[in-house]
């Protein structure tokens, strides 16, 4: 009686799993068979949105509650390992969020969905400084999430005051510090600061300056403790290296750690970045996708978004309702004056991009 | 029986053909075809100095990490299967503990016990010493792979040794053989089998590795592992030469193994040892 039972219960299961890949519910996996709710897969940079920690906004949770859609989420560290992903079509994706460059070579290679903005209302929130950007010159394909700049972080009591006057790249090639400076672990940020620091575009299309470039950044490579991306917080916070380049938005995380931990940004201009929502090509659920890149255009969620992850709103409505200290630290929102300086990346030509990566590994392996 | 023996074959077939075969033949490919077919290309840029040299110096690496752990292993190893009963156990299991963590994760500790503010130099500058400066170092990388690769020398050597029947070492005892000579003469050439299965499960992930440059080396020197998973990862189109990398680097390793398997057979090996 038992064993029949057990095989009842078991064949049931194994029925139940297989109907469930016959009707086609793959992406939720088994608890998916019993939640008819369309599903939406956003696939989105780490750590960056709203998720309800610390009394914050779950946005996710919100949007299902609001639309009665399940959202599949996921999250990249890259836009190369994004690209790839959609490019290669392995997995299923409706809602990107890659930054300004990769927006605009999937535009070119249309991986994106146009936009119907009919569906997107609360575009009309963004504001005008964000739109009609080069990598989307007509604002077809995407909707600025959250944009910033980078620059550079210091430890105030190891780093002389003289040294920061200057608000300068130089303090990264500081002989002063040597061994105490970390560096961007990817070409397109390191190349970046060398060819501000020269004083040439980072979108340059000229080989001499992506060699200039190099040399530059060979220079600096004796000074260099380590060349690394996230390592920097724990690096910074536990005074292992008193300089590092990085995102502007994180000066809080790394304050809140260690108080002593400074920002400025460039006087020479820097990068200014832009993540923007964008929609999947041949996406089976465009209206979603659109209900949710609107969602996230809703202010108080456009505000949670903001404060949860310190990046800059693009958002006009939110950024008023930011606290005052936010909105008038120069660090997330700087004057015209500096940002004039700072340029947006461009999808570089492939010859370039080739260069840049040839450059990178023999920095790399020299 | 035979029949038998096929359908029970059958899910592993399957699993290396999906799995190993194809991934394989995937390499294969890419390392050879680019957009205009079939091309030397791929395979002759390595020779340039950004490949050449990061393969170079993740085999010198290697070799370090692989004889450091060889003459740390064997004593260990030596000691273990001459311990008795619940001290043996307990000895194999501290070898083994560190193993049930995931390997990033240990080395993501080792990077904060070595860093120059870490627990190590802390310690030091308590008492009074003089801190070490090792992290970012082609040093901490070698630690890196010594500390995270020993156990796979230990454990073959171990085994082998504790098969080795008392009897025969009594023998050469009883025959006038001192400590030396019944360690050089009996038990270095019987324990041959596990050094060579030690030596390659060293050598080969050693020579692979990535990440631990990255975390304990600073970035500062890409090793082949590195240079493959950012070809992949980070460049577009990038894959080729990965593939052709990875390629080079398995056929290398081929070769080490079939030259030790050499060593394994003759006969004198252990003068050779020695």
């Amino acid at each position: 009686m038992k064993k029949t039972l057990v095989s009842l219960v078991a064949s049931l299961t194994l029925l139940s799993v297989l109907l469930c890949f016959a009707t086609g519910c793959s992406s939720g996996g088994i608890t998916g068979c019993f939640d008819d709710r369309e599903v939406l897969n956003v696939y989105n940079w780490g750590e960056y949105i709203s998720d309800g920690e610390d009394d914050s906004l779950d946005v996710i949770e919100a949007f299902e509650e609001k639309y009665n859609i399940r959202v599949n989420y996921t999250t990249f560290a890259s836009n190369e390992e994004m690209y790839q992903k959609i490019k290669s079509g392995a997995g299923n994706y409706d809602v990107i969020i890659p930054s300004d460059y990769m927006v605009e070579k999937m535009i070119n290679e249309g991986l994106l969905e146009k936009l119907d903005f009919d569906n997107i209302p609360n575009y009309k929130y963004i504001g005008s400084d964000y739109k009609d950007l080069d990598y989307d010159p007509n604002n077809e394909y995407s909707v600025p999430y959250l944009w910033g700049t980078v620059g550079i972080f210091y430890n105030s009591t190891m780093v002389d005051e003289e040294d920061v006057e200057a608000q300068s790249w130089d303090l990264l090639w500081n002989e002063k510090y040597s061994g105490q400076i970390l560096m961007f672990d990817n070409p397109r940020d390191a190349f970046g600061i060398a060819m501000k620091k020269l004083g040439y575009s980072q979108n340059s299309t000229n080989e001499d300056e992506w060699e200039e470039a190099y040399d530059l950044l060979a220079e600096q490579k004796p000074l260099v403790q380590a060349y690394v991306m996230d390592q920097i917080f724990d690096k910074m916070a536990n005074e292992e290296a008193a300089i590092a380049p990085y995102y502007a938005g994180d000066a809080r995380i790394m304050s809140a750690e260690n108080p002593d931990i400074k920002f400025y940004l460039p006087v020479e201009g820097s990068n200014k970045f832009f993540d923007a929502m964008c929609i999947v090509k041949g996406t089976e659920h465009k209206e979603a996708a659109e209900k949710f890149i609107d969602f996230m255009c809703e202010a108080d969620v456009a505000l949670a978004n903001s404060e949860y992850v310190c990046y800059s709103t693009p958002h006009t409505e939110a950024y008023k309702m930011l606290d005052k200290d936010v909105r008038n630290n120069k660090n997330y929102y700087p004057d015209s004056k500096v940002l004039d300086r700072c340029e947006v990346f461009c999808n570089l030509p492939a010859d370039i991009n080739e260069l840049e990566n040839d450059l990178w590994i023999k920095l790399k392996t020299k | 029986m035979n029949k038998k023996s096929s359908v029970l074959a059958a899910p592993y077939a399957l699993w290396m053909l999906l799995f190993t075969v194809v991934p394989l033949g995937m390499v294969v490919y890419f390392a050879f075809w680019g957009e205009n077919g079939f091309t030397l290309e791929y395979i002759k840029s390595i020779a340039e100095t950004q490949y050449a040299r990061p393969l170079g110096v993740s085999v010198w690496l290697g070799l370090i990490a692989t004889v450091i752990c060889l003459l740390l292993g064997f004593p260990i190893a030596y000691i273990i299967s001459r311990a008795k009963g619940i001290s043996q156990r307990t000895m194999v299991m501290l070898i083994m503990l560190p193993q049930w963590m995931n390997f990033l994760l240990r080395t993501y500790a080792l990077m904060s016990l070595l860093e120059n503010n870490g627990l190590i130099n802390t310690w030091l500058r308590d008492v009074g010493l003089e801190p070490i400066n090792i992290i970012n170092t082609r040093a901490a990388v070698v630690l890196g792979m010594v500390y995270d690769f020993l156990p796979f020398m230990v454990l073959p050597i171990y085994s082998v040794l504790t098969k080795i029947d008392n009897r025969v070492t009594e023998a050469a005892q009883d025959l006038g053989a001192n400590g030396f000579v019944v360690f050089r003469r009996i038990i270095l050439p019987l324990s041959v089998p596990g050094i060579i299965s030690g030596i390659t499960m060293v050598f080969v992930p050693s020579v692979s590795s990535f990440i631990i440059s990255q975390l304990l080396g600073g970035g500062k020197e890409m090793l082949i592992g590195d240079v493959i998973e950012m070809m992949f990862v980070h460049v577009e189109g990038g894959r080729n030469i990965g593939a052709a990398l990875s390629l080079v680097l398995m056929a290398l390793m081929l070769i080490c193994m079939t030259l030790m398997n050499h060593f394994d057979d003759s006969e004198d090996v252990g003068g050779l040892m020695v």
